[in-house]
């Protein structure tokens, strides 16, 4: 009988000043928690890399933190254009940003990678014109 | 380093949190790419950029960096400064170039490299 706990957050897609506003609050969230903080920094990276590539590619979406006592699982849901080549999409490097999101700053075609390399688990589900949705969890045990 | 030697040695104004002046940094890290600062975390990191903009300071806050260097003089915004202090993140604003200002640091003992895995 674990208790899970969920935190919902709607990724305003039109503001890019505020994109990040909700990985911030998570990691308020999980710091009140008590949580281990290189594990509040896995989780923190990893679901603010999400809320960029919803505000620069998606047109915003909502994200969603379920923790259990095993992991900190993070929904990342859009209605995006979708990803074409998710295995394109993951290489280091590669990015379809435009010179307008490098000039902010992102767009190094880091974000997948850097998704990946904070998380225990990660799933990508997307489909051209529909949407994607983005699965990871970071382990507690 | 203390954030006051990185100050001095870079001739920075302090853009805010004054008071946390003699905080230690262990690493550093310069670059306008946002997503190469996240991709490796370092331990009490200062970053050094050219970039202004909102997301620096967030950048930083997800990486519990507790400093940040702006180099060629640029200033962050009031918006930047509010989100800072909230986050008790010293802002710096140096009139050196980047290259220079990394230099500076690395040749008197920042060598930025004590990378943590996660």
């Amino acid at each position: 009988m674990s208790e899970v706990l969920n935190f919902h957050f709607v990724v305003n897609g039109e503001d890019f000043t505020s994109a990040g506003q909700a990985s911030m609050m998570m990691k308020r969230n999980l710091r009140q928690l008590g949580m281990p903080p290189e594990i509040i920094r896995q989780v923190s990276i990893a679901m603010y890399e999400g809320e960029i590539n919803m505000v620069i590619h998606a047109g915003g979406g909502e994200a969603d933190v379920n923790v259990t006592e095993e992991y900190i699982e993070i929904i990342l849901a859009d209605k995006g254009p979708g990803i074409k080549d998710i295995e394109q999409a993951m290489q280091e490097g590669f990015s379809t940003a435009t010179d307008s999101i490098r000039s902010l700053g992102f767009g190094a075609g880091m974000g997948l990678p850097n998704m990946k390399r904070y998380t225990d688990y990660m799933d990508i589900d997307s489909e051209v014109g529909v949407g994607t949705t983005i699965t990871m969890r970071i382990n507690l045990q | 380093m203390k954030i006051s030697t990185i100050k001095e040695l870079l001739k920075a104004e302090i853009v805010c949190c004054e008071d946390m002046l003699e905080h230690e940094v262990f690493s550093a890290c310069g670059s306008d790419m946002m997503s190469d600062v996240l991709a490796y975390v370092k331990d009490q990191a200062v970053l050094l950029t050219g970039l202004v903009n909102s997301q620096v300071i967030r950048t930083a806050e997800m990486m519990d960096m507790n400093c940040i260097v702006f180099v060629r003089s640029k200033m962050p915004t009031a918006e930047m400064i509010e989100l800072a202090k909230d986050s008790g993140i010293v802002l710096l604003a140096t009139p050196k170039r980047m290259y220079e200002a990394c230099g500076i640091l690395y040749s008197n003992g920042l060598v930025g490299n004590r990378v943590k895995n996660v």
